[in-house]
């Protein structure tokens, strides 16, 4: 997305795309505490599937309350004053997560490989955008470690005031499915990089890449018990972090609806402190005067990039009325461009959604969009007889009432609406509980200004979207989220 | 430095890694060209200078003597380097970072090389130049590395109808002017900013001390910096270094060395261009012992404090401040440690003390010397040359010193230790601060109040509680009045090297 590779420079170039590990091995499938692999204190095991065949992978440890008690002792005593953790030099830190960064490099191609078949993700985005966007989260984090300041502070009276920032303590870290690998470096690279210490419970669809980072905490040479990576369910495993009394703050990245028990939980139990990346039904406005190709491709990408399951995917497309029919016409060819298939596969373009019960709810919101009177213009069902595939599917004429313009999707399915003053659209932007990111297309300064601070989103894009970088931060206005990554 | 938590052994090497690294016998393959665009240049003059290995007082070898057209020509590459579209300006910043992190990764696996250099080009003991210069200098380098992509403006909210935004850009050409007592270290500090934050530089060693920044160049081309981001001239201060100073198309001078000089070239800026200008002079640094001290650990901080690097530190504590009820005491134990303070071949591994860099110095400090015996102090210890041939010079102490004699005002910058008497603390402050230097100070007590106040009221950049020399790349380190302008290392180090604009956009209408 991003140009790269000028002269002279090493690092920025896309690297060549390699062909996916053949045969790849699953190493890890045990619960990691203090840097050792357990079985369940249940005896229990879940099955983690590849969405393209539904096939299982193999069996993974079911962490419950009692694992998670176990992870938080050790992070506990991990986190005592005077271990070793503890007394490390800041910039020490600093190194373990940029040698953590080398590993990562090191075994890319294992972990994009175990990121595809775990997740549905292609591998051409798991290995170039997922990785990549990893080891730069975990080098970025690494050069802050003995850069948290502090201030002095000219009290009143005869004192001597500092401010210290310290380390919050043990941090339960919650991760969603959507992009396995690259939300567990961004909890882990800054809660690490600050001082503590970390209970992460991954998805039950994709635990396999966290668990291999675990092996590559060990080597990086992270002391035990600063990472603790316990698999399983959220009612189990997640529910006991969010309760637990000696958690003091849990960091959560899925649905609102989960985002809000846990905030609920965080304050029933112990008043934890709480991160939340939500949802998002995020606005993509296009003006007349933009750059009509460029808007076209963001906006497709913005929406179908990873099957549709972004928390920012520009689900709710505001294109200005006079080149409105235009560019639905565009953005149906576009989407109309896919091979779908096998995401390891080379050529693929799309994979499947992640489980029975998101391509089930999807197929009901497409349903729901004809019923209300949609124009389906493409795609509208699933495809293939095996795997979670879903048709790329373009509604035009959405009205603002209609579900697939409410409610997040989450899946291959965009939505064309028309607007005509700038009033009016910033009002329907607006008009949700979600708040997490927006963009808009024009090449008229004061309007991209206007916007920039009109719009109620914790990310605007101008002229662009899903432009990330670990330098920016990210997060939700109102019920997309608490907080900020990054 | 850092491994030990603040307690850094002021001189001493960390003698627990095992096993003791060898300097290296044979130095092939120097570099004693001019570095301009990553290539080795003949000076425009054809004259060459030699360096000398102040130990031995042989020559080392010879080197090509850069004087004003060499300096141009290195302007030129380095403003070249910087234009717009230009490589180092298109690079995205954690490439920068990652550029800076792999020098470090390099002067990592040279080191015990680059330690070998400096200990021939110095005099300094080789196992302080491994774990000292070499250490400070990767861990600058990699502390820089991760500032590269965290140099941030901001969005202010202005009255009316505005958008308004900073943003932290690179000064341009920055010229270094660096000093021979940690001549690689030195560089570090200015490069590693510098370079993190954008910029390209000129670089002009100290003509004493080149071997070790010419070294670096071949590091700097192999790491794969662009041609021009970095250029290293070799030369004299009133040729090389004054052709930098006033040069129309350097935007920002960074000096270490004396204060005279320095005042040469904030002058010259001036007279110029008005490049910005960073200065790290000379000190006259008070260690002040309070008679609750912990007084073996401030002995021996004080000891090293000033003996470190032969004298030869900005940091030396060259004005010790003994309270009165312990100051027998204290001198007696001074005086032991001085006499046992071993002097001799840098590159024998038990050395703590080689010899004076030049002939200019060392006679220097013998005349003053001289004029603490004439001036009426009480000669403890040492107070003469070790042998007939050489630089060498036995580590001094005076007791009995006053404030008004030369050794208690000029910065000597040898193995001499002036140590006077104190009654009260209000007496102290006020004679600590009777100096126009204010580079560091030191305060050993135990008393937590007292502590405190001597850290407010003390006029120094820099103020060490039970402790001498704690420097780390995370602390701006800098003078007070006359020993400098502006700060180097931690994040005030950046404000050095970027320049602030401002953008401020109309709106049509007001926007929250």
């Amino acid at each position: 997305m991003k140009k790269q590779g000028s002269d002279g420079n090493p690092a920025a170039v896309m690297p060549a795309l390699p062909e996916p590990l053949k045969d790849l091995k699953i190493k890890y499938t045990k619960i990691f505490i203090n840097n050792e692999w357990h079985d369940s204190v249940s005896g229990k095991k879940f099955a983690v599937f590849n969405p393209a065949n539904e096939e299982k992978i193999c069996e993974v440890e079911e962490g419950d309350k009692a694992d998670v008690d176990k992870a938080v002792k050790a992070a506990r005593k991990a986190f005592e004053l005077g271990s070793t953790w503890r007394t490390m030099d800041a910039s020490e830190r600093g190194r373990l997560l940029n040698k953590l960064a080398d590993l990562v490099e090191r075994d890319r191609l294992i972990l994009a490989t175990m990121e595809t078949i775990d997740g549905g993700k292609l591998f051409s985005t798991a290995y170039l955008m997922d990785l990549g966007a990893c080891i730069k989260t975990l080098r970025y984090c690494a050069g802050w470690a003995d850069k948290i300041h502090g201030r002095t502070v000219p009290m009143d009276g005869n004192f001597f005031t500092f401010t210290r920032h310290e380390p919050i303590g043990v941090c339960g870290q919650i991760i969603p499915w959507n992009f396995p690998l690259l939300m567990f470096v961004w909890k882990i690279a800054p809660a690490l990089c600050c001082g503590n210490t970390v209970v992460v419970k991954p998805a039950e669809q994709t635990p396999l890449s966290a668990l291999y980072m675990g092996s590559l905490i060990k080597e990086a040479g992270f002391p035990p018990g600063v990472v603790n990576i316990v698999p399983g369910f959220g009612p189990t495993a997640g529910a006991a972090i969010s309760h637990h009394m000696d958690i003091d703050k849990v960091a959560f990245t899925g649905s609102t609806e989960v985002g809000k028990a846990i905030k609920e939980a965080a304050g029933k139990s112990n008043l934890k402190r709480v991160t939340l990346e939500l949802g998002g039904k995020s606005p993509n406005i296009i003006f007349a005067d933009a750059d009509l190709d460029a808007a076209v491709e963001f906006a497709h990408i913005g929406l179908f990039y990873h099957q549709g399951q972004c928390c920012m995917a520009g689900s709710r497309i505001f294109v200005e009325e006079p080149i409105y029919d235009e560019f639905v016409r565009r953005s149906i060819e576009r989407a109309k461009r896919y091979t779908l298939g096998d995401p390891l596969k080379p050529g693929v373009q799309q994979g499947p959604q992640i489980d029975k019960k998101q391509f089930k709810k999807i197929l009901e919101l497409i349903e729901s969009g004809k019923k209300e009177g949609a124009k389906l213009e493409c795609g509208g069902g699933p495809w293939g007889d095996k795997g979670y595939f879903i048709q790329p599917t373009v509604f035009s004429n959405v009205t603002d009432d209609m579900r697939i313009a409410k409610e997040e999707i989450f899946g291959p399915v965009q939505q064309i609406m028309k607007f005509k003053t700038v009033d009016e659209v910033i009002k329907r932007a607006n008009n949700t509980t979600y708040g997490l990111a927006a963009a808009i297309f024009t090449k008229d300064i004061d309007k991209a200004l206007t916007f920039a601070a009109a719009l109620q989103a914790g990310t605007v894009w101008v002229n662009c979207y899903s432009a990330f970088s670990p330098q920016c931060p990210f997060g939700g206005f109102k019920m997309s989220g608490n907080g900020r990554e990054m | 430095m850092a491994a030990l938590n603040g307690a850094v052994e002021n001189g001493q090497p960390d003698k627990k890694v095992p096993p003791l690294p060898r300097p290296l016998r044979s130095l092939e393959g120097k570099y004693t060209k001019i570095f301009i665009n990553n290539e080795w240049h003949e000076s425009t003059s054809g004259k060459k200078f030699p360096t000398y290995n102040p130990s031995t007082l042989e020559k080392i070898c010879d080197i090509e003597e850069g004087d004003k057209p060499d300096v141009d020509n290195a302007v030129e590459a380095a403003k070249a380097a910087f234009q717009r579209g230009s490589p180092w300006r298109q690079m995205d910043a954690p490439s920068r970072g990652r550029l800076l992190h792999k020098l470090a990764d390099l002067l990592e696996r040279d080191r015990a090389t680059l330690a070998t250099l400096e200990t021939m080009d110095t005099g300094k003991p080789f196992l302080q130049a491994y774990f000292i210069d070499l250490e400070g200098c990767i861990k600058t380098l990699r502390y820089y590395a991760g500032w590269a992509d965290k140099i941030q403006g901001r969005t202010i909210p202005v009255d009316e109808n505005f958008v308004c935004f900073t943003r932290h850009e690179p000064m341009g050409v920055c010229g270094a002017i660096t000093p021979w007592n940690f001549p690689l270290l030195m560089l570090v500090w200015k490069m590693a900013p510098a370079l993190c934050c954008g910029n390209t530089l000129v670089i002009k060693p100290a003509e004493q001390t080149p071997l070790t920044s010419l070294y670096i160049g071949s590091l700097i081309k192999e790491v794969g910096f662009p041609p021009g981001v970095v250029n290293i001239v070799p030369g004299y201060g009133p040729t090389a270094g004054a052709a930098i100073s006033t040069h129309d198309s350097i935007d920002k001078i960074a000096f270490t060395g004396s204060t005279k000089v320095g005042k040469l070239i904030k002058e010259a800026a001036s007279k110029s261009n008005l490049k910005r200008v960073t200065l790290e002079l000379g000190g006259k640094n008070p260690c002040i012992v309070c008679a609750d001290a912990d007084l073996d650990l401030a002995v021996e901080c004080a000891h090293q404090g000033v003996f470190f690097n032969q004298g030869q530190c900005c940091t030396a504590a060259s004005r010790v401040f003994v309270e009165e009820q312990i100051y027998p005491e204290f001198v007696k134990r001074s005086v032991e440690f001085a006499k046992k303070r071993l002097v001799g071949d840098p590159f024998d591994a038990r050395t703590e003390q080689g010899p004076q860099i030049d002939q200019k110095q060392f006679d220097k400090i013998l005349e003053l010397i001289e004029s603490g015996k004439k001036e009426g102090a009480k000669l403890e210890c040492g107070g003469l040359a070790i042998e007939d041939r050489g630089l060498f010079i036995k580590p001094t102490v005076f007791s009995e010193v006053t404030d008004n004699m030369r050794i208690a005002k000029e910065e000597i910058f040898g193995p001499v230790q002036p140590i006077m008497k104190f009654k009260s603390i209000e007496e102290v402050i006020r004679r600590a601060n009777s100096t126009e230097y204010g580079l560091t100070a030191a305060v050993f007590t135990k008393n937590l109040d007292r502590a405190l106040t001597l850290a407010s009221a003390l006029q120094s950049g820099t103020v060490w509680i039970n402790c001498y020399n704690a420097l780390y790349a995370q602390a701006p380190f800098g003078g007070f009045k006359m020993s400098g302008n502006g700060r180097e290392l931690g994040e005030y180090a950046l404000a050095e090297y970027t320049e602030v604009k401002t953008v401020t956009i109309k709106l049509s209408q007001k926007s929250p």
